[in-house]
C-alpha cells in the first residue's frame, strides 16, 4: 500500500518523544527498522528553530520524517504548526492532530475535517489522527486525505484496540485506503492484532519509549508487526464453535 | 608537578564550584572566573537541588545512580543545611499505573500507605493512599548551597572573580595556568558541538498554608512534577523538559501545567504567592550523561543535564584524579 505515492520500508511508525536520551532514541529507531518516525513541534521552538539540535539528530537517522501537530487544540493552531513543520523539516507530510478533550486527548473530529481541508488545499499530504468513526473517515477522504489514522485507544494509554469491530469495519469499507492504528498500542501483541486486521501500519511511541528497555521493546514491536502482517497474508483459519481434533483418530487404543 | 598547581575554573555554576572547592581541598591554587554577577547564575539557579540518586533511576541509566550515591555525603560534609530525610513519590488515584512503573524502574524505597504518608507529610495524608518513600535521599537549597561553596573556596585561599569579562574570551591563553577547568555549561557549546540545551521551566511559590518536609514527586503520564520545600514556606515547583535551546520566558502552557500540578498535590497551594519564575537550559550530551573530557591542559566538565547537584562531586573527584594522580604534564 502506498502512502501518498511512497512505499514504506516497514509498517512500523515510531514516535520520538519521551526517550531517556537522544542516544537511546537513535539506537531504538535503528533496531526497530521503523519505516517512518514522527516528531512533534512545540510552537515556541519552531519560531526560533530552537529545537534544531534535536531535529538534526532525527534527520541524521535517514528515516522518513512525519511531523505532527501534537498538542494543538484549534484548527488555527494546527494549521500554523503544520506550516512551521513544512518549513523546518522540508516535507509536505503532516500528521494532523486537533485535540478535542484534554483528559482523553481524543480528536475534535469537526476541527480535524476542517483543518484537513485547509491543509490539503495548501498542498499538504495529511495523515489525520481520528476516531474509528466511518462517517468521519468519509469526510476526511472527501477533504482530500489519502491516509487515515484511527486510534486504538487514547494516546499513551497502552490499552490496545478498544473497538475491534469498528476498526474491522473501517478496513472493510475502505479496502484501498492506507490505514494506520495511531494511538493506544501498549504491547507487541496489540500491534500484531492491528496488522492481522489488515491495517497497513501502526504508530507506537509511549509503549517503546517508556519500556524499561526501549531498544529491546523496539525489536519486539518490529517482530510483532512482521508476524501480524504475515499472518494476515497467509490467510487465517475461520474460528469454529465446535472442537475439531487436529490429531487423526487412527490407531487410538480401544478401551472397551 | 608543583605542590600547588595554578588552576583556572571557568563558570561558577554547580560544576565549577564543586570542582573548585574539591581542587582547593587537594592543595591547588584556584581562581574561579564567572561572567555573571553572582555564583550559580545559570542553569544551577533553577535547579531543584534534590539529592535523589535512586529516584533518578526512573529515567537515567544505572551509571548515574552509581556515581551519585556519594553525592549525598559530599553535600552533607560541605553544606551543613543539607537535609537527608528522604523523598516521596505520589500519583493521583487514576494514575497509579505511573507509580507501578516508577517502582519497577527504581530501588531503595518502600511502599507506604495513607497512614504513613500522613505521619511523614501531614498535609498530604488524606490526599494519597499510596506512595513510594526513598528514605536515604535528601536535598540542598541550590542558591544557598552555592553561596556556601563560594565562602568555602575563599576560606581555602581561592579567588572568586565575578563579572569577569576579561577571562571570558574563548581564545584565552592556556599558558598562564597549569590547568583550565571549563565548567561553563551550555555557554561552551561552541567548543563542545555535541552539546545541546534542554529547556526547563520552574516556579517558586510562597505558601504559609502548606508545610512539606521533603521533596515530593507527583507522577502524571504527561506532566510529572516535583515540589521541593525550601525555608520560610517557599516551594520550588519544577520542571519542564523540552528539547529546545530557547531560553525566553515561561510559556502559558508550561506555567498552567506546573500550577495545576501543585494544586492537585494540595489545593491549599491555591492561595500561594508566585515569587519567582525561571527558565534555564540544561547543558546535555546526546546520552544525557555528564562527562569529564580532557584536551591538553583544558578539562571540560559538562553535560550536567538534570544531574548537576548529583553528579558534580563525582566529576570533580575525577578531575582531581587527573590533576593529582599519575596522569599530569611536567610543569616548569
Amino acid at each position: 500500500m502506498l502512502f501518498y505515492g511512497t512505499e514504506l520500508s516497514s509498517p512500523l511508525m515510531l514516535g520520538t518523544a519521551q526517550y531517556p536520551s537522544p542516544d537511546i532514541l537513535s539506537e531504538t529507531v535503528k533496531v526497530s527498522g521503523a519505516g517512518v518516525i514522527t516528531v512533534s513541534l512545540r510552537r515556541e521552538s519552531a519560531n526560533l528553530r530552537a529545537g534544531q539540535a534535536f531535529w538534526s539528530l532525527l534527520q541524521d537517522l535517514n528515516v522518513p520524517l512525519l511531523p505532527n501537530t501534537a498538542g494543538c487544540h484549534t484548527v488555527k493552531e494546527a494549521v500554523t504548526t503544520a506550516h512551521m513543520a513544512r518549513e523546518v523539516f522540508n516535507t509536505d507530510w503532516i500528521k494532523l492532530e486537533v485535540i478535542g478533550e484534554s483528559d482523553t486527548l481524543q480528536p475534535d473530529v469537526f476541527g480535524l475535517v476542517e483543518a484537513a481541508r485547509i491543509l490539503t488545499e495548501d498542498g499538504f499530504k495529511v495523515f489525520p489522527y481520528m476516531t474509528e468513526d466511518l462517517v468521519v473517515a468519509e469526510r476526511l477522504l472527501a477533504a482530500g486525505c489519502e491516509v487515515l489514522m484511527p486510534w486504538g485507544a487514547p494516546i499513551g494509554s497502552g490499552r490496545g484496540l478498544n473497538n475491534v469491530f469498528g476498526l474491522r469495519s473501517l478496513r472493510a469499507h475502505f479496502p484501498n485506503v492506507p490505514l494506520v492504528v495511531d494511538a493506544g498500542i501498549g504491547l507487541p501483541s496489540h500491534a500484531a492484532q492491528a496488522m492481522e486486521l489488515g491495517y497497513d501500519a501502526v504508530l507506537i511511541n509511549t509503549a517503546v519509549a517508556k519500556a524499561a528497555d526501549p531498544i529491546a521493546m523496539a525489536r519486539a514491536f518490529s517482530l510483532a508487526v512482521e508476524a501480524g502482517r504475515l499472518g494476515r497474508e497467509a490467510g487465517p483459519m475461520e474460528p469454529r464453535d465446535m472442537a475439531s481434533p487436529s490429531t487423526p483418530m487412527l490407531g487410538l487404543a480401544s478401551l472397551s | 608537578m608543583a605542590p600547588s598547581p595554578e588552576i583556572l575554573v571557568r563558570g561558577a555554576g554547580v560544576a565549577g564550584l564543586v570542582s573548585a572547592v574539591s581542587l582547593a581541598e587537594r592543595g591547588a591554587h584556584v581562581t574561579l572566573s564567572e561572567i555573571g554577577d553572582r555564583v550559580g547564575a545559570g542553569a544551577s539557579w533553577m535547579a531543584g537541588g534534590m539529592l535523589a540518586p535512586w529516584c533518578e533511576a526512573e529515567s537515567a541509566p544505572d551509571i548515574i545512580t552509581q556515581r551519585s550515591v556519594s553525592a549525598v555525603e559530599w553535600w552533607k560534609a560541605h553544606v551543613p543545611e543539607t537535609i537527608i530525610n528522604g523523598s516521596l513519590v505520589v500519583a493521583p488515584p487514576r494514575d497509579t499505573g505511573e507509580l507501578r512503573r516508577f517502582a519497577r524502574m527504581t530501588s531503595h524505597f518502600r511502599e507506604i500507605g495513607a497512614s504513613e504518608i500522613g505521619q511523614l507529610e501531614p498535609d498530604l495524608g488524606d490526599r494519597f493512599s499510596r506512595a513510594l518513600f526513598f528514605p536515604e535521599e535528601g536535598q540542598v537549597d541550590p542558591r544557598k548551597a552555592l553561596e556556601a561553596l563560594k565562602t568555602r573556596l575563599v576560606s581555602l585561599g581561592g579567588t572568586v572573580c565575578l563579572n569577569d569579562t576579561a577571562r571570558h574570551d574563548d581564545r584565552l591563553s592556556e599558558s598562564n595556568w597549569d590547568y583550565i577547568i571549563d565548567c561553563r555549561g551550555y555557554a561552551s557549546r561552541h567548543q563542545r558541538p555535541s552539546l545541546r540545551g534542554v529547556r526547563g521551566e520552574m516556579l517558586l511559590l510562597k505558601c504559609p498554608d502548606v508545610t512539606l518536609h521533603r521533596p515530593v514527586r507527583m507522577l502524571h503520564p504527561r506532566i510529572p512534577i516535583y515540589i521541593v520545600p525550601r525555608a520560610d514556606h517557599i516551594f520550588m515547583v519544577g520542571a519542564t523538559m523540552i528539547e529546545s535551546n530557547d531560553d525566553r520566558g515561561i510559556t502559558l502552557r508550561s506555567m498552567s501545567e506546573l500550577l495545576n500540578a501543585a494544586w492537585t498535590l494540595s489545593p491549599a497551594f491555591s492561595e500561594a504567592e508566585i515569587v519567582d519564575i525561571g527558565t534555564g537550559l540544561r547543558p546535555s550530551y546526546p546520552d544525557n550523561i555528564p562527562a569529564v573530557t580532557r584536551e591538553g591542559r583544558t578539562i571540560h566538565v559538562n553535560g550536567m543535564y538534570r544531574h548537576g547537584f548529583l553528579l558534580s562531586p563525582a566529576l570533580a573527584s575525577e578531575v582531581c584524579d587527573i590533576i593529582f594522580g599519575v596522569e599530569h604534564p611536567q610543569t616548569s
